[in-house]
């Protein structure tokens, strides 16, 4: 079952475009990542999907409705959620009220989902008084996703979530995306890592100047010599 | 000697409780709409004389005029809001601020033309101040520093404990990703406005009740405002009620201590003076404000 389509997207933020005809798909409980060399268009394709990007041309469905043009906070209620690189957590306010606030299109008593969360990352609920600014660099992503996790979302959006952080971290992080899709959120993630990653996705993209270069499933791409030659560093 | 600072510190209390109820609305505003709001003064001027309309009207005293004053200031704020300022949501903060210099004179001038120019006060007669161990205080003085206290509280109550003042926290923190989240921001601006404006005829009505009625009013104290606001760091409402204190403490110690110490000439006249060297003294050396460092 597709869950999110996305065909043909053209667009940029206004100058040339950036992406030349992407196409992503993600389906129902998939993890799929996207990897590709620094200025493939891989965070814009991503900030395409939830209205960041002006679209000048191409077509987006979620769950079978066409939701091209919507804004991320529209997507969002429709429970596709998504994660920025930086600037992703609200740095003033505790690790709970980050959470609350990732709650803010619910009118339901969410604090079960807070459990499920506090569960996922135990060090979150230890520091839920504690000003997110404040935190570790991989602490702070947790936030972010467990912000996210809030809306109890189909489809995650996360736009490399392990930069910058340290083997440890980005391996864990890994770990929890894992344990996130077993409860059945489907994941579309850019990564960096792009070996790790492939190895966690049932399939992946390999994106060249805004364009679909290769589509295989994770392992498959992680051992294609032509990816591996060109991406993962031989 | 000692009792005359301790009364000029009371009357630094008075003047930063004034000072910090405008603050406070410029620092949300800053944070939430990103601009100085220059129109906040005459905001103050516009509610202390809609309380003085209040009591005209229907011969009812100071404090029952006081929740009509900020609710009118609230009506005012959005209005403004609707009608100038977010048509500008999307353009550079600059273009905002200009615009409220606009609003500003409106306001004023339009109290002109209603009010006229006359120095007014809201009730005339002398009342006998309270005595306490050698120092002096005026009823309505200690009623507009509980009252700040009382609004202070309830600020803090607002933004700690709701959904609505978290959001306003969040926003502040980072509009683009309140929006990504689904935080509803206009919401947010429209609770930023009722709280900003509310406040603001709070400090208007005090300020005129400590001193007088005139059109400048608010406007003679922005600078003072704008102060704060930098001294608290700008965006921080928290930190701008330190530097209401800050402001309100020093300047009426500037002015009143050499007359403390036996000398024959005042500061009186300077107090914008102090003001003045305080914010730019701060924004040469602490312009992130005097608490915390992270920007």
């Amino acid at each position: 079952m597709t869950l999110l389509m996305a065909e043909d997207l053209r667009g940029g933020y206004g100058g040339a475009d950036i992406l030349n005809g992407t196409t992503l798909r993600v389906g129902e409980g998939e993890i799929v990542v996207i990897v590709g060399p620094n200025g493939a268009g891989k965070s814009t394709a991503m900030k395409a999907l939830v209205g960041l990007v002006t679209l000048r041309g191409g077509r987006i469905t979620f769950g079978g409705e066409d939701v091209t043009g919507l804004r991320a906070d529209q997507l969002a209620a429709r429970r596709l959620c998504y994660v920025p690189q930086e600037k992703n957590v609200f740095p003033s306010l505790t690790v709970q009220e980050n959470l609350e606030m990732g709650a803010f299109l619910r009118h339901d008593d969410f604090s079960a989902r807070m459990d499920q969360i506090f569960e996922l990352f135990p060090v979150l609920k230890e520091r839920r008084k504690q000003a997110a600014g404040t935190m570790s660099g991989g602490q702070r992503q947790m936030v972010a996703i467990g912000r996210a996790l809030m809306l109890e979302p189909r489809l995650l959006l996360l736009d490399e979530p392990t930069a910058g952080l340290s083997p440890k971290f980005t391996e864990m992080i890994f770990a929890k995306i894992v344990e996130i899709n077993a409860t059945g959120v489907a994941v579309l993630m850019v990564e960096q890592n792009a070996r790790d990653a492939l190895a966690i996705a049932h399939r992946g993209y390999v994106l060249v100047l805004g364009q679909n270069r290769f589509e295989d499933s994770g392992p498959a791409l992680a051992a294609n010599p032509e990816v591996a030659h060109m991406f993962l560093g031989g | 000697m000692l009792t005359d600072i301790l009364q000029l510190l009371i009357y630094g209390v008075i003047l930063g409780s004034v000072i910090a109820l405008g603050a406070i609305g410029v620092s949300l505003i800053f944070g939430i709409l990103r601009f100085a709001h220059f129109a906040h003064g005459d905001l103050m001027t516009a509610g202390a004389y809609f309380a003085l309309f209040f009591m005209t009207a229907t011969g009812a005293s100071i404090w029952l005029a006081f929740p009509f004053a900020v609710l009118a200031a609230i009506a005012v704020a959005l209005a403004f809001d609707r009608i100038v300022y977010r048509r500008l949501r999307r353009t550079r903060p600059v273009i905002l601020l200009i615009a409220s210099i606009g609003v500003a004179f409106i306001l004023r001038n339009a109290v002109l033309a209603v009010w006229g120019p006359d120095i007014t006060v809201y009730e005339s007669g002398i009342k006998p101040p309270i005595r306490f161990a050698g120092l002096r205080i005026k009823e309505d003085q200690l009623a507009i520093i509980i009252g700040a206290v009382v609004l202070v509280v309830l600020l803090s109550l607002f933004l700690q404990r709701t959904r609505m003042g978290k959001a306003m926290r969040a926003m502040a923190d980072d509009p683009d990703l309140a929006r990504i989240t689904g935080i509803d921001t206009d919401r947010v601006i429209l609770w930023t406005w009722v709280i900003g404006a509310g406040l603001a005829a709070a400090g208007g009505v005090f300020l005129a009740l400590d001193t007088r009625l005139q059109p400048t009013l608010g406007w003679d104290i922005l600078l003072a405002i704008f102060a704060a606001t930098i001294l608290g760091g700008i965006g921080k409402p928290y930190g701008a009620i330190v530097g209401a204190m800050v402001v309100g403490i020093s300047a009426e110690l500037g002015a009143g201590l050499p007359g403390v110490f036996g000398a024959d000439w005042s500061l009186t006249a300077y107090k914008p003076a102090i003001t003045f060297a305080l914010m730019i003294a701060m924004l040469l050396w602490r312009p992130q404000g005097l608490i915390g460092g992270r920007t």
